[in-house]
């Protein structure tokens, strides 16, 4: 066993965390904030200048064809930074479905674009109804011609703002909840009947809701076979996951280290606060917390590709969870122990509570993927 | 032993709950039940009404506006009001400074304030807090010096609420800085309109302006503007922390928020069926219901021995543990209960007036903001690290 990183994964957390210390600082989150994209579209050139887009992406298509693990080493940096870029949608989702399921078409068009930075795109599935039930969906693709035509909403799309193009599930077959007859297109923003309403989210990044009326698409837009999209859309999800964890390692990791350090400089009643035990218990708890979490996290990178498509699932459920709990009682406690100053705008706690908070809220709360633990456990 | 109330309690509880419903503004009423935020002007309305009606201070002597009331009727009295959707009370005038003037205060203070805070003509602000001293109040820095018929106060005091609002200020500051840390304090009434004062606004994650800094650059105030005596501010302010504790474990709110909570997990659904038929989400809001009616029997009993005549002891500092961590429970639990659509960040949604098209379900909005937001109730008031030290010695010795 080996939890060694190779050499070139030594190089590309360097890379990853000299980008965050040196360009991501608070007081620049700050101002990436708020500029009317929410987010800088010259840290996403400078992403795609180190090759950060291109890791998901196969050498033939200008790519790097890097491991999964080598997409947690970025995100982990990510994480400490907080950045707000549509890295998970464009180049976790986006990249990874374009890959698994494109034709030889599909990923010389696409796939070369995300790796330059020139092609946002974001994979709209959820819907109003559906929570975090990924069989039920409800949009419609109707067969006219020789293409589709779909309709229906799609909620809280990530990265939806800003996306060039949208990964769309919709049933040719089947209604919400069967397993079979979802099928995944490609709809470029500017189509026909596709609206999007941009928003940002509660944590400062940007999603959208997205309303499908009538979209007509060729044939050509199909990714994937119709009818039996499902299983890539689990992937998919799982891989989000995955992604997700190794991000919340980093906002961990920063938050204890902020706090921490506040322990040991704030004083009151003429010593540092971290000399009282009951301050002391609770930040011994949260280290062990991220020390799961952090387990958790390489597990959930290291299965997020596995052929094992019911190993993947339970490992990435397993991990969604454990993180889902140590965000919860790390980003809780920190606040906590900062005092007043832990909940104002001005000071990065607060917003890396907010970014914890919303990790434990995507792709399956822990109480879900608890339930999906135990389901798939009793399976097995 | 008998865990009802008297047929005299109910009948009070009744003509209170009639009253409030034919007299609360619904456009009040209905922001403060869907979080909402609220205008100055629906607190200061409500006030006044109530005072009115005589029931603007029940917890005060007769003789400055206040009631007879038993403890179990002031105690229904604020359940009821909270239940119904009113507003909470802001306690800094009505609950803190009134008591403390009452108590400590000269014939003038009582004659010009406290009329005034009964009606809410005075907004007031508590202006203890500064950057270096929070739960260490004692280090308080901020100074004032007499200067022939005037104080001169200087300093900073920080996450003062409301302060926007406020034209009124009871402040701390320290007129002997030779004596011990807590005999060298004194309290101040200032107008927030004399000069040198300057209120700054701190926002908060939840994206809400509900706290301020409050600067004082050689603020000058008449020599009569000090409560008491000088060097007995400490003292003062004790009486007045020990005052805040009624109501504090805001089990009225709780439980409107717990049937708001109910009625959000039944318009959500699992695959068709509603969240709160989950078994998961079911037990949830089950456990969170017993251990609110766990803390009501406890209020109860203390509110029934105060009653029998024992003065409200350290015991209230539980109420203030346990009110707070349910009141952190349901916030959570409501975000958690709309899954993915506690992500979309809507200030606007909480606007009053506001008639835009939600994002998701129209009472999403606040809720995550909420969860945010009320982080601040285990850390304000004393932390509830601060309120188990205090239960720790006095109640248990140790
Ligand atoms: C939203 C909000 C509104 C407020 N409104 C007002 C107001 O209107 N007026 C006003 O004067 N003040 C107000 N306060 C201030 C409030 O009273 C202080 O925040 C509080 O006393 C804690 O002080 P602090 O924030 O400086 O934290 P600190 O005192 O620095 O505490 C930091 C952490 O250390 C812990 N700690 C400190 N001492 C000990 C100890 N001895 N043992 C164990 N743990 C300890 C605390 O519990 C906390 O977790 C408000 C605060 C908030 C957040």
């Amino acid at each position: 066993m080996d939890f060694n990183l190779t050499e070139t994964q030594q190089m590309l957390r360097d890379t990853a965390d000299r980008l965050i210390r040196e360009r991501y600082g608070f007081e620049q989150r700050a101002k990436i904030l708020k500029s009317p994209d929410g987010f800088s579209r010259g840290m996403w050139a400078t992403f795609a200048e180190l090759g950060l887009l291109a890791i998901e992406v196969p050498e033939e298509f200008g790519g790097i064809g890097g491991t999964f693990q080598d997409v947690a080493i970025v995100l982990e940096a990510f994480g400490r930074g907080m950045v707000v870029e549509p890295f998970i949608p464009t180049a976790v989702l986006g990249a990874g479905l374009i890959n698994a399921a494109g034709t030889q078409e599909q990923k010389a068009e696409l796939l070369p674009r995300i790796a330059e930075g020139g092609l946002f795109v974001a994979f709209g599935h959820g819907e109003p109804k559906s929570r975090y039930a990924l069989a039920y969906i409800a949009t419609r693709a109707v067969a006219e011609g020789d293409g589709f035509t779909l309709t229906g909403e799609k909620a809280v799309v990530l990265g939806g703002d800003c996306a060039d193009l949208f990964i769309v599930s919709a049933r040719t077959a089947g209604a919400a909840g069967e397993r079979d007859g979802l099928s995944l297109f490609l709809v470029p923003r500017e189509a026909d009947g596709l609206s999007v309403r941009g928003y940002p989210t509660v944590d400062g990044t940007r999603a959208a809701e997205v309303s499908l009326q009538g979209v007509k698409v060729s044939r050509s837009a199909l990714l994937g076979a119709e009818g039996g999209a499902l299983p890539l859309i689990e992937q998919a999800v799982d891989r989000g996951i995955a992604a997700l964890c190794a991000e919340a390692v980093g906002a961990m990791e920063a938050l204890n280290e902020q706090t921490l350090d506040y322990l040991k400089t704030r004083t009151q009643f003429g010593v540092p606060i971290g000399s009282f035990q009951v301050l002391q218990h609770h930040m011994v708890d949260m280290y062990i917390a991220h020390e799961q979490a952090r387990s958790m996290a390489i597990l959930a990178a290291d299965r997020a590709d596995s052929p094992d498509a019911l190993a993947r699932a339970k490992a990435i459920s397993a991990a969604k969870v454990q993180i889902g709990k140590s965000a919860r009682h790390i980003g809780q406690q920190a606040v906590q122990m900062h005092g007043g100053i832990g909940i104002t705008m001005e000071y990065s706690a607060g917003h890396l509570f907010k970014r914890l908070t919303t990790i434990d809220r995507t792709f399956g709360d822990a109480d879900f993927h608890l339930a999906r633990y135990a389901e798939l456990s009793a399976a097995a | 032993m008998d865990l009802n109330y008297t047929a005299d309690e109910l009948a009070f509880a009744e003509e209170v709950r009639q009253w409030v419903r034919a007299n609360l503004p619904p456009e009040t009423r209905h922001r403060v039940l869907h979080h909402i935020r609220l205008e100055k002007q629906d607190f200061v309305n409500w006030q006044a009404k109530l005072a009115e009606r005589g029931w603007g201070a029940p917890a005060w002597p007769e003789q400055y506006g206040g009631t007879r009331w038993t403890s179990v009727q002031k105690h229904l009295f604020e359940e009821i009001l909270a239940e119904e959707g009113a507003p909470p009370a802001i306690p800094f005038g009505l609950g803190m400074i009134g008591p403390v003037l009452i108590a400590f205060g000269s014939e003038a203070q009582k004659q010009r304030y406290l009329p005034r805070i009964l009606t809410m003509e005075d907004w007031w602000c508590q202006g203890f807090s500064e950057p270096g001293s929070g739960s260490d109040l004692a280090s308080l820095r901020t100074r004032a010096v007499l200067d022939g018929d005037e104080w001169v106060i200087t300093g900073q005091k920080t996450w003062t609420t409301m302060a926007q609002h406020a034209n009124m200020i009871f402040v701390l500051a320290r007129t002997d800085p030779a004596a011990k840390p807590q005999k060298g304090i004194s309290m101040f009434l200032m107008d927030m309109a004399t000069p040198g004062v300057t209120v700054r606004p701190i926002i908060t994650i939840d994206g809400e302006h509900e706290v301020n800094e409050v600067f004082f650059d050689d603020v000058r105030i008449p020599k009569d503007a000090i409560v008491g005596e000088p060097g007995k501010g400490w003292t003062y302010a004790k009486f007045l922390l020990s005052h805040e504790r009624t109501g504090i474990a805001r089990i009225g709110r709780s439980k409107a928020e717990l049937k708001r909570l109910k009625h959000i997990a039944s318009e959500e659904t699992v695959e068709g069926v509603p969240l709160i038929r989950t078994p998961g989400f079911a037990a949830k809001i089950a456990a969170l219901e017993i251990e609110l009616t766990a803390l009501e029997l406890t209020n109860l009993r203390m509110i029934a021995a105060e009653k029998a005549g024992q003065a409200p002891g350290v015991e209230a500092n539980m109420l203030k543990i346990k009110g707070s961590e349910i009141q952190q429970t349901l916030t959570e639990l409501m975000m958690e209960a709309v899954g993915p659509y506690a992500l979309p960040f809507n200030p606007e949604a909480r606007e009053p007036g506001w008639n835009g098209e939600p994002i998701g379900p129209d009472y999403a909005a606040p809720l995550a903001p909420d969860y945010f937001n009320y982080r601040k109730v285990t850390i304000y008031g004393g932390s509830n690290e601060i309120q188990r030290n205090i239960l720790a010695k006095a109640k248990l010795g140790l």
